[in-house]
C-alpha cells in the first residue's frame, strides 16, 4: 500500500496572503478526501517581509509538524523574493516551482540557472485587474491547482466561496482563481 | 462534524460547548485568536449566560476568574509565556484556594531574549504551582481535553485549577481536520458546575486567608491529597471520554513498543507524532525502539512511567525546556520515576524558542543514542557554533 504525501511550500511577502494560501488549499484538499495540515512560519507579522507557509496533503493522518525541507511543489507569490530567499531549496528533482513572475518560465529558468520544471504567471497583474490590489494568493492557489491537478478546481472554488464572507469579494476572487487556473492549464499544455 | 479549522478555533469551540459562566482574558500571541474567537461568540450571543471580561493584564484576568470561581462560576482563560508568568502569582493562589479554573496555555518561550516562539519553558516554571497540567499532541486532542479539564477540575475530590498545554504556532496556527463535538455529547459528559463551597453577598466567605504556622501545613497536605486523588479521577475521565466519543487518547501516558525496547524515546506535545513515526520506521528496520508519550505532567504518573520504562536499557527524553543549573525538567521527572532502575539516560533540549525540529534531527538523535555514539546525560539539540562574550 503506497501512501500519498504531497508537500508544498509557499513563499512571498507579508500582506500577500501567503499563510492564507496554504490554509485555503488545506480546506480544499480536505474536500477532496485528503488529510491536510497547513501552518506558517512566524515572526514576520509585518507587511513586506519575506514569509513562508507550508501544506501537507496525505491519505493518512498527518503527524509530522516540522517545516517542509524537501517540497514536491514550491509556490512563489512575489517575484522579488526569488534570489534574496532561496525559494527552490530542497525542491525534489521531479518537483515543480510555480511562480508569480512577469516574464516566461524559460526567462526565469535562465536568469536563475534552474534546470527543474518552472511555470510562471503574472499574478500581480491579474490580481490588480480583478481586485485592484496586488494580493496574489488567490491567483496563485488557482495557478497551483492548474499546474498540479492535486486538488479539484470545484473543491477550490467551493472553498473560496466559503472563505470570503463578503459576497462581492468572493465573486471577484472566484473569477481571479478561474482565470489563473485556465492560464496555467494552457502553460502546462494540459 | 469533521471540518478543517485552525487550532485556536478548535479550543474556542470546545470552550463554548462547556457552557462557561465567566471568561476573562488578555490577548498575547500565539494565544490571541482563542480569546478573539470567544469574544466574537460572546458578541454574537452564542455563549448563553456567560460574561466575557476584557482584563487590563493577565494578572487582572486571573484575578477576575478567582473572584468568579469563588462565587461558583465555571471559568476559563487562555494565555502563554510572559502572560502566564504574570498570571502565576494569582494561579498559585487559585490552587491554594482550590478554585477549578481551566486555562489553555499555548506554550511559548520566555524572555530574555524576547521570543514569541514555541517551547515549554513557560508551563515548566509552573510545575510546582498546584495546577493539574497536561500536554496535547494535536488540535483534536486539545479540543477533546477541554471538557475533560472542566470535569476533573470541578470534581469534588479534586477542586484544583487545570492547565492544558498546547504548542504555540505548531498547533495553534495550524489548519487541520477536526471532529468538532456537539452540544449533546458535552452535556452528557460534563454536568453543570456544582461548587461544594461558594460565596454570595448573603453568604460572604474568605478564600485564601491568613494561615499562621499552626494552620498552613495542613492546607498544603490537602492540596497534595487532592493531586493524588486527581490521578484516578483524571484517568477515569480519560476513559469515559474514550467511551463516549470513541476517541481514545490513552491514559496518563501512552507506551508503544516498549516491552522489548532497548531504547525508549520520550516526548510530550506536538513533537510526539513525529517521534512516533520515526520510532515505527526504526522498528521496521528491526531496531528495538519504543515510544513513551507523557500526557499528564501533574499529577505526575510515576507508576505508569516506571512501568513503561522497566525493561528499557536506554531512556531518551526530548526536552522542550531547561532547568538551568541542572538539566531538562521532563528528564528529572522521568528519572525520579525510575529510582532503583539502572537504565542509561540521555536527554536533548530541542526546538528552544521555536527552532524547527526537522525529522532528520530526531532520526539522528535516536540513531546516535541507539548506537551508543553519545555520552549519557543532558545535551542541547542543534546549535550553531558561537563564541561566548561573558566568560
Amino acid at each position: 500500500m503506497v501512501s500519498i504525501l504531497i508537500e508544498v511550500r509557499f513563499h512571498g511577502r507579508g500582506g500577500q496572503g501567503v499563510v492564507t494560501a496554504a490554509d485555503i488549499l488545506a480546506v480544499a484538499g480536505f474536500k477532496d478526501g485528503y488529510y491536510t495540515l497547513s501552518f506558517p512560519t512566524f515572526g514576520a507579522e509585518k507587511r513586506g517581509t519575506p514569509v513562508a507557509s507550508f501544506l501537507r496533503l496525505s491519505d493518512k493522518p498527518i503527524v509530522s509538524r516540522d517545516e517542509i525541507y524537501y517540497p514536491d511543489y514550491v509556490v512563489v507569490m512575489d517575484p522579488t523574493v526569488i534570489g534574496p530567499v532561496k525559494v527552490e531549496a530542497g525542491l525534489k528533482a521531479e518537483g515543480r516551482l510555480i511562480a508569480n513572475y512577469p516574464k516566461g518560465s524559460e526567462d526565469l529558468k535562465r536568469e536563475m540557472g534552474w534546470d527543474f520544471e518552472v511555470y510562471t504567471i503574472n499574478a500581480t497583474k491579474m490580481a490588480m485587474e480583478h481586485l485592484g490590489r496586488p494580493i496574489t494568493n488567490t491567483a496563485m492557489v488557482g495557478a497551483f491547482v492548474g499546474a498540479t491537478n492535486v486538488i479539484k478546481l470545484e473543491s477550490l472554488l467551493e472553498t473560496i466561496e466559503e472563505w470570503f464572507t463578503n459576497k462581492e469579494l468572493a465573486e471577484k476572487n472566484l473569477k481571479l482563481v478561474k482565470e489563473a487556473y485556465e492560464y496555467m492549464r494552457k502553460v502546462c499544455g494540459w | 462534524m469533521r471540518k478543517v479549522v485552525r487550532g485556536f478555533y478548535s479550543i474556542a469551540y470546545s470552550v463554548k460547548l462547556c457552557r462557561p459562566n465567566v471568561i476573562a482574558a488578555y490577548p498575547i500571541t500565539p494565544q490571541t485568536e482563542i480569546v478573539e474567537n470567544l469574544a466574537s461568540m460572546y458578541a454574537n450571543g452564542e455563549l448563553g449566560e456567560c460574561e466575557y471580561v476584557t482584563a487590563e493584564s493577565e494578572f487582572g484576568a486571573a484575578s477576575i476568574l478567582v473572584g468568579a470561581s469563588a462565587a461558583g462560576a465555571r471559568t476559563f482563560t487562555a494565555t502563554c509565556s510572559q502572560g502566564l508568568i504574570l498570571m502565576s502569582e494569582v494561579l498559585i493562589n487559585a490552587a491554594g484556594m482550590r478554585l477549578p479554573i481551566v486555562l489553555v496555555n499555548t506554550n511559548r518561550a520566555l524572555s530574555a531574549p524576547l521570543s514569541i516562539w514555541n517551547d515549554h519553558q513557560d508551563s515548566m516554571i509552573l510545575r510546582d504551582a498546584g495546577l493539574m497540567q497536561i500536554h496535547v499532541e494535536s488540535n483534536q486532542e486539545a479540543h477533546d481535553m477541554v471538557p475533560v479539564a472542566f470535569k476533573v477540575a470541578e470534581n469534588h475530590k479534586v477542586m484544583l485549577p487545570f492547565m492544558i498545554n498546547m504548542d504555540g504556532y505548531k498547533l495553534t496556527h495550524a489548519y487541520e481536520p477536526i471532529d468538532l463535538l456537539d452540544q449533546e455529547t458535552i452535556d452528557e459528559f460534563l454536568p453543570s458546575y456544582d461548587p461544594p463551597v461558594y460565596m454570595t453577598t448573603k453568604n460572604p466567605l474568605t478564600f485564601g486567608s491568613y494561615a499562621p504556622p499552626q494552620y498552613y501545613a495542613e492546607f498544603r497536605v490537602v492540596m497534595q491529597n487532592a493531586m493524588d486523588r486527581a490521578r484516578k479521577e483524571l484517568e477515569n475521565a480519560y476513559k469515559e471520554w474514550a467511551e463516549i466519543t470513541g476517541r481514545d487518547w490513552g491514559g496518563h501516558v501512552v507506551a508503544e513498543n516498549v516491552e522489548d525496547a532497548e531504547l525508549v524515546a520520550i516526548a510530550m506535545g506536538s513533537l510526539t507524532g513525529m517521534v512516533r513515526d520515526v520510532v515505527s520506521e526504526l522498528r521496521t528496520q528491526g531496531k528495538k525502539v519504543g515510544l513513551l508519550k507523557i500526557r499528564t505532567l501533574r499529577p505526575f504518573p510515576i507508576e505508569e512511567v516506571r512501568k513503561a520504562l522497566k525493561n528499557a536499557e536506554k531512556i531518551l527524553v526530548f526536552e522542550r525546556a531547561v532547568s538551568f543549573g541542572h538539566e531538562g525538567p521532563v528528564g528529572m521527572e522521568v528519572k525520579s520515576a525510575c529510582f532503583g532502575l539502572t537504565p542509561e539516560f540521555y536527554s536533548f533540549a530541542v526546538g528552544l524558542g521555536g527552532r524547527d525540529i526537522p525529522r532528520e534531527e530526531i532520526v539522528k538523535i535516536i540513531g546516535n543514542v541507539y548506537e551508543g555514539k553519545v555520552e549519557q546525560g543532558f545535551h542541547f539539540g542543534t546549535v550553531k557554533p558561537f563564541e561566548e562574550v561573558i566568560v
